[in-house]
């Protein structure tokens, strides 16, 4: 029972991590069909910019409170220019699109080396997020306590967004139909700039709550992009739903394999069983269906 | 209320309508016939913007007091939100938004945004059942409703219409034809017309056009004798 309790927290916390990372991603990717491979250098953003929060603020809690805003802001602003200046000249060209962020991406990287050198660097974790609750026999870390609920804040606030605001119907509309949100008066390209804004933002606030589970290093994006499209792929493209379902399912598998065996093959264990599932259903867990093909 | 001149339009590089004069004037209504093929909807993309106008062809329109603005190289959102709509062919709406959020998505940001929806409603009452439904699971009838409800709902004084009735069921065409007839003889609304159906189209408009590879073969006053001239000037 203990070590059920035990798995079940690690592979939520597992889950949710991935679903910050893939968050943003399930927008800018899922959503407008960008492939966007500078997404995991806007995570390695709001990690470095938790770091320089503390460094100025110094409170390490007043900080991370602080930092959760500011790395919103940082990576959405990231995303705008790289949306603006390179890829809505691509739009049509998906595989320059995949080459010029990844290149993006490696320019950020040497940009961190440069400013905040190669060695990883250290955020400090709050006093009310060390150590850690019982719950139901098991001791569960505040910090992934702390993960699970912003991830379920940032899933909600984004779903009611896209549900309930104005915004959100705009994007929702030129997602699924450019020309027409063209002729019923929404400017597609100033809806692009802000999906896109909101996509790289939700990637600045992951990187921030990561710091407290990790340290930060120029290459900490990488690590997380891949895991980041799986989940999108996996959930299926433009629906946020699938991207919950399938971090959580992952998240699980993961902690599951890695009980029985090593990180690294628990890894193997997932792309397998990911691979598989995509072979029987290459459309992911959710697709949208309706009766017109528009 | 518009004026195409030398208008040539097209995709890619390869021109679909060639140097094209046509005019819409106030309250007008106004039919573009033709065969498949013939040019009639990117003529109408063009109008409206999806498409690029190619050479120095130029599109303009004016303004409620009468002042002509060139809008060739304006977005298609520009172009609408300074008062055409455009009723796309194939019944297309947002598939995955409610019925209401269809209509929605125009009314945001208008001071009387849910007025006009509600006016909207009056004039197509089969919608108010169906604000909920998700769009895309309307019958193709019922979409069309829902696309010239929701042109309507940006107030208009230019509706471009492309084959309004084609593929829907016979009790709803009739239905959509004296909406659009009704709709016109209010005033304050100019119509751009692409239609199959020869009757209908001579029936609406006061001037209709024939297009037939691109080019303008007949243009005229519809009235006595102007289904003969349309049915000359169709055939090959």
């Amino acid at each position: 029972m203990d070590i059920l309790v035990g798995q079940l927290f690690t592979g939520l916390s597992t889950g949710s991590i991935l679903l910050l990372a893939a968050l943003g991603l399930s927008l800018t990717f899922g959503q407008m069909g960008v492939v966007n491979m500078a997404h995991g250098e806007f995570i390695m953003a709001g990690c470095y910019t938790a770091y320089v929060t503390q460094q100025v603020v110094g409170g390490a809690g007043v900080s991370l409170l602080i930092a959760l805003p500011i790395g919103f802001a940082v990576g959405g602003a990231m995303g705008l220019i790289l949306e603006v200046l390179l890829i809505r000249r691509l739009y049509h060209r998906p595989l320059d699109t995949l080459l010029v962020t990844f290149g993006v991406g490696l320019i950020l990287q040497q940009v961190a080396r440069d400013v905040f050198g190669a060695p990883a660097v250290n955020v400090t974790v709050p006093q009310f997020l060390r150590g850690g609750v019982e719950i139901l026999g098991t001791t569960v870390p505040k910090t992934r306590l702390f993960i699970m609920a912003l991830a379920v804040v940032a899933v909600a606030a984004l779903a009611l967004v896209l549900r309930f605001t104005p915004a959100g119907r705009r994007i929702r509309a030129v997602v699924g139909n450019r020309d027409l949100a063209e002729t019923a008066g929404i400017s597609s390209r100033a809806v692009d700039a802000g999906t896109f804004f909101i996509g790289s933002g939700l990637a600045g606030v992951a990187g921030v709550a990561l710091t407290l589970i990790g340290s930060t290093s120029p290459t900490t994006g990488q690590s997380y992009l891949v895991d980041a499209f799986l989940v999108v792929v996996a959930g299926g493209l433009g629906r946020i739903k699938g991207a919950v379902v399938a971090a959580v399912a992952l998240g699980a598998l993961q902690s599951v394999f890695e009980t029985y065996s090593t990180a690294s093959l628990a890894k193997v264990g997932v792309f397998v069983v990911i691979v598989v599932f995509l072979q029987l259903r290459p459309q992911g867990l959710f697709t949208l269906r309706t009766r017109s093909l528009a | 209320m518009l004026r195409l001149r030398e208008l040539t339009c097209g995709y890619g590089r390869s021109a679909v309508v060639h140097g094209i004069d046509l005019d819409v004037g106030v309250d007008e209504v106004v039919a573009v016939m033709g065969h498949n093929g013939a040019g009639k909807t990117t003529l109408l993309r063009a109008v409206v913007g999806l498409i690029p106008a190619m050479g120095r062809g130029t599109i303009e329109f004016a303004d409620a007091a009468g002042n002509w603005t060139d809008v060739t190289g304006r977005p298609a959102n520009r172009r609408v939100r300074s008062g055409m709509a455009y009723v796309p062919q194939g019944q297309q709406c947002f598939a995955h938004l409610t019925c209401a959020e269809n209509l929605r998505l125009v009314a945001d940001g208008r001071k009387r945004g849910k007025a006009l929806i509600d006016e909207q409603l009056d004039l197509f009452p089969a919608l108010r059942g169906l604000l909920t439904r998700q769009a895309g699971l309307l019958s193709g009838g019922q979409r069309q409703q829902l696309a010239i409800a929701r042109a309507l709902i940006g107030e208009p004084r230019l509706l471009i219409l492309d084959e309004p009735t084609e593929g829907i069921q016979p009790t709803v065409v009739a239905e959509i034809e004296s909406t659009i007839v009704a709709l016109a003889a209010r005033g304050g609304l100019s119509v751009l017309l692409v239609e199959q159906h020869l009757g209908f189209a001579l029936q609406a408009a006061s001037r209709y056009y024939v297009l037939r590879s691109g080019r303008i073969a007949s243009e005229g006053e519809t009235g006595t004798g102007a289904e003969a001239r349309v049915r000359e000037a169709m055939a090959i």
